[in-house]
């Protein structure tokens, strides 16, 4: 278990809700540099697991180290400081400002401005406005929003939601990334590129790790994955041997599906 | 040019007692209304762009009138001390308050600030030997800045004005500022906030602070304006009228708040004849906006004027 | 030593049963409609002052207290049609200030017709004090307390044993559920808007013998009785009743043994202590967010 080559470790994570138990000791290995998929049916346990990782629950037993730290009883923009970022199944865009706004709020670990010298508007404030704006264009850019950067984020079609959520989750320049159902909602061609974007975002080496339900995109992308039911590990393993794994098959791929790559 | 509206604002303060230098509704009104503008900007920090409501801020007003006068009149200390010094009580009170009252949402939190703001009302009532109970202080010296005592209402037009606009200004800085937009990020999702590395505890704690000081400002200005403080100035009708003039200019943009301030402020001034209507206007202005204009006027006015525009303007947009 | 403090406790339980009715107003709007409506004390203010117009008209006082009451579900009536729905959907702070509006407004109506005077009902049966082991207790207070166990017995009947109190309930659990089941929820929100309005007008004719009322009465009351539900845990409606009782008691016995014009800060006092410990009421859900 080496940790320079895994950067998310997770060991024995239990979570109950008033005796449910949502995950009932779930362990598994997020390697630096790849992406990482959690499948399984709904009410596995994926979107706990993920409120868990980042904070918003307090697991109640197991251990999760990213990069060196324990993250148990850290509150989440703790956990944020340390380089994590994520997008939400359902969005949680702030309506009220536009998209590049949206996105400078991203920046936010990266500012520096203090209280006092934001009121006088000092110059280093002024200084500071000029780079987040460009730190967010760059996230926009990279995520092809940069037309829309002066749009209301309460005014995109669904598609652009998702993406502004990945642009100003990005612009934290985090080590792992948490994308949670990025494709539910989205058309076939907003899937393909997508697709294209995580690739990209994995390229600029950020570590992935994807929720999600659409299978061609999770098989095609995913350097491995972590199959969950009803709290637990039901299987791990690159998309080939997942494919393969007859209690997979069994409980969630139902048969003999065969996916398109 | 991101401060032109405020330059266009400063002028026309300016303007004003110099066109009418006698003119009661410019020098006493105007007064009250600069006043008002600094409670309701402040209160818009925190209303409308962090979302927490607050339904006791008259307290913080009346702590920063109240120590003015107590100091002053009962301790003898200079105007700018005990400014300075309800500042810095009112500020540590406010902070102290802030993370409990603050972890409320909703309904819950409306209940607590109107809680401490009729816990703050009674004492003023109540602590007599220090506040001189129902009947209020009398006597408060004027204000002394550094050898000059503000005196007449066209001098103390000036010192509010001032005031005013640097509070104004000091607003329309943070709230542009990356400050600003973890704010309006909190009020906007406090989910994704977090996940950004914005403290949600911390930041509205600030603003609460910020949003208290400004209103003792004001109050401490109040009381050396007035001469006199009592508790009818601080109670709950206070309060709701504060909120008032944040939700009527249009919340989250501090040029609403001024603008519902001074719409409120005029009210008063154009119902003084009809006094027993007075109530009545009120209840229907404040429903009336809330159910036709929820984003008030200022800012509905605003909204509307852009999109005629952008759709008759001479170059459209995109 | 120990009569004073059964005296504070008969007084404290008096005032605690207005608490607990105006409270249960709160609750069932609450339930219904997501809405605190803060003119829930101008509905105990109309009752009252009605019943004192009417009687001064002549009309016996029974009679006076019925109209009064219809009276003031008709106002309740036309507030959710005028005010509250309108604006359905609108944010917490914005229905806050509507109800706020609807106060003043009603405050401001109660001004223009009957002054600014103070005004009271004689005593349902006379006010020869009983004595009752060392204490004294007016009738009036048992007009109060009889009356108060008696609704907040049928409002808990109402909910439990009725199919309309429980397609009730089942409006403030899921409003879209409810309307897929065949529940006709504007027909509930006037329900509840008239039962709250019109248990407030109660509230304020049976204590208005024996305190004074005027166009004012209605806002500490109003206040109280919203004390009273978010201590319960808002949307619990026997939690506010449990939480009016409470405050009226920590209330008489604090004016009776601390100082009578701090009872009000102390009342409140408690009630932040509550909520500094339980963000959601003694007796409220904890409901879980989702992310």
């Amino acid at each position: 278990m080496n940790e320079n080559e895994n950067l998310l470790i997770v060991e024995g994570l239990e979570q109950s809700f008033g005796g449910i138990m949502a995950l009932a000791g779930v362990s598994f290995q997020t390697p630096t540099g790849l992406i990482y998929a959690i499948i399984g049916p709904n009410g596995a346990g994926k979107t706990t697991l993920f409120n868990d990782l980042c904070g918003f629950y307090k697991p109640s037993a197991g251990s999760i180290r990213f990069n060196g730290h324990e993250l148990c009883n850290l509150p989440p923009h703790r956990i944020a400081a340390l380089g994590m970022a994520r997008t939400f199944q359902n969005l949680q865009l702030f309506f009220n400002m536009t998209v590049i706004e949206n996105v400078m709020v991203g920046c936010h670990l990266r500012a520096r401005t203090g209280l006092l010298a934001a009121a006088l508007r000092l110059p280093q404030v002024r200084r500071e406005e000029q780079r987040l704006r460009e730190w967010a264009r760059e996230a926009l850019e990279l995520c092809d929003l940069a037309d829309w950067a002066e749009q209301s984020a309460g005014t995109l079609p669904y598609g652009l939601m998702k993406r502004v959520e990945i642009a100003r989750a990005l612009a934290a320049r985090p080590r792992l990334l948490l994308l949670d159902e990025p494709a539910a909602g989205l058309n076939d061609t907003e899937t393909l590129a997508l697709r294209e974007l995580i690739a990209r975002i994995r390229a600029s080496g950020v570590t992935v790790l994807l929720v999600e339900h659409h299978m061609p995109l999770v098989m095609s992308i995913s350097d491995r994955l972590l199959v969950l039911d009803y709290g637990s590990v039901l299987a791990e393993g690159t998309p080939a041997e997942i494919q393969a794994d007859p209690r997979v098959i069994a409980a969630y791929l139902g048969g003999a599906v065969q996916y398109a790559v | 040019m991101r401060l032109a509206g405020f330059y266009a604002f400063a002028a026309i303060v300016v303007l004003l007692p110099t066109l009418f230098p006698t003119n009661y509704f410019v020098t006493v009104v105007g007064a009250s209304a600069g006043l008002h503008i600094i409670l309701a900007v402040g209160l818009n920090l925190l209303m409308g762009y962090a979302g927490q409501i607050s339904l006791g801020h008259a307290a913080f007003f009346g702590m920063g009138a109240y120590a003015s006068a107590i100091l002053t009149t009962r301790f003898g200390w200079p105007s700018l001390l005990a400014l300075a010094a309800g500042l810095l009580i009112t500020g540590t009170i406010a902070w102290l308050l802030a993370r409990p009252i603050l972890r409320l949402r909703g309904h819950y939190l409306a209940m607590a600030t109107l809680g401490f703001g009729i816990i703050v009302h009674v004492m003023m009532v109540q602590a007599t030997q220090w506040t001189g109970g129902p009947d209020g202080l009398a006597g408060i010296p004027p204000l002394n800045l550094l050898g000059w005592s503000v005196d007449g209402d066209l001098h103390w037009y000036g010192v509010i004005m001032a005031a005013m606009l640097l509070i104004v200004w000091l607003s329309l800085n943070l709230v542009d500022s990356q400050v600003g937009r973890a704010l309006r990020a909190v009020h906007g999702s406090e989910f994704a906030a977090q996940m950004m590395g914005i403290d949600i505890g911390r930041a509205k704690t600030r603003v609460f602070a910020i949003s208290a000081l400004f209103a003792a400002f004001a109050g401490s200005l109040f009381a050396h304006q007035q001469a006199f403080v009592s508790p009818d100035s601080f109670n709950l009708t206070v309060s709701v009228e504060l909120v008032t003039m944040v939700v009527l200019g249009g919340m989250a943009s501090t040029f609403g708040a001024a603008c519902g301030a001074i719409a409120l402020t005029l009210l008063h001034q154009g119902l003084v004849v009809f006094e027993d209507y007075e109530m009545l206007v009120h209840g229907i202005l404040l429903m009336a906006v809330m159910i036709f204009l929820p984003q008030g006027l200022f800012v509905g006015l605003d909204q509307g004027t852009r999109r005629l525009w952008a759709a008759f303007g001479p170059t459209r947009l995109r | 030593m120990l009569e004073q403090l059964f005296q504070f406790l008969v007084t404290g339980i008096t005032v605690g049963s207005l608490y607990a009715l105006v409270g249960l107003g709160f609750a069932l709007i609450y339930n219904a409609s997501d809405v605190v409506n803060f003119a829930q004390g101008e509905f105990v203010m109309l009752g009252a002052m009605t019943a004192i117009a009417l009687l001064g008209m002549g009309l016996p006082l029974p009679l006076a207290a019925i109209v009064a009451t219809l009276v003031a579900i008709l106002v309740g009536l036309l507030l959710e049609r005028f005010a509250i729905e309108p604006a359905r959907g609108a944010s917490v702070v914005t229905t806050i200030i509507i109800t706020i509006g609807a106060a003043i407004f009603l405050r401001g109506v109660a001004l223009l017709l009957w002054g600014k005077g103070f005004h009271t009902l004689p005593p349902f049966s006379g006010d020869a004090p009983i004595h009752l082991g060392g204490a004294t207790v007016l009738p009036q207070s048992l007009w109060v307390l009889g009356v108060t166990v008696l609704l907040v017995g049928l409002v808990h009947a109402f909910f439990n044993r009725t199919l309309l109190g429980k397609a009730l309930l089942a409006c403030s659990f899921n409003r879209v559920a409810a309307q897929l089941v065949g529940i006709n929820v504007r027909v509930m929100l006037r329900l509840a808007y008239g039962l709250s309005a019109g248990l407030g007008a109660i509230a304020g004719i049976l204590i208005a013998p024996i305190t004074f009322s005027s166009y004012e009465a209605g806002v500490m009351l109003g206040l109280k009785g919203f004390s009273a539900a978010i201590v319960g845990g808002i949307g619990n409606p026997m939690g506010a009743v449990a939480g009016g009782v409470l405050l009226g008691l920590l209330e008489a016995l604090s004016a009776g043994l601390i100082s009578s014009g701090y009872k009000d800060a102390i009342a409140f006092l408690f009630v932040l202590t509550v909520l500094f410990f339980e963000p959601t009421g003694l007796f409220g859900h904890k409901a879980a967010e989702r992310v």
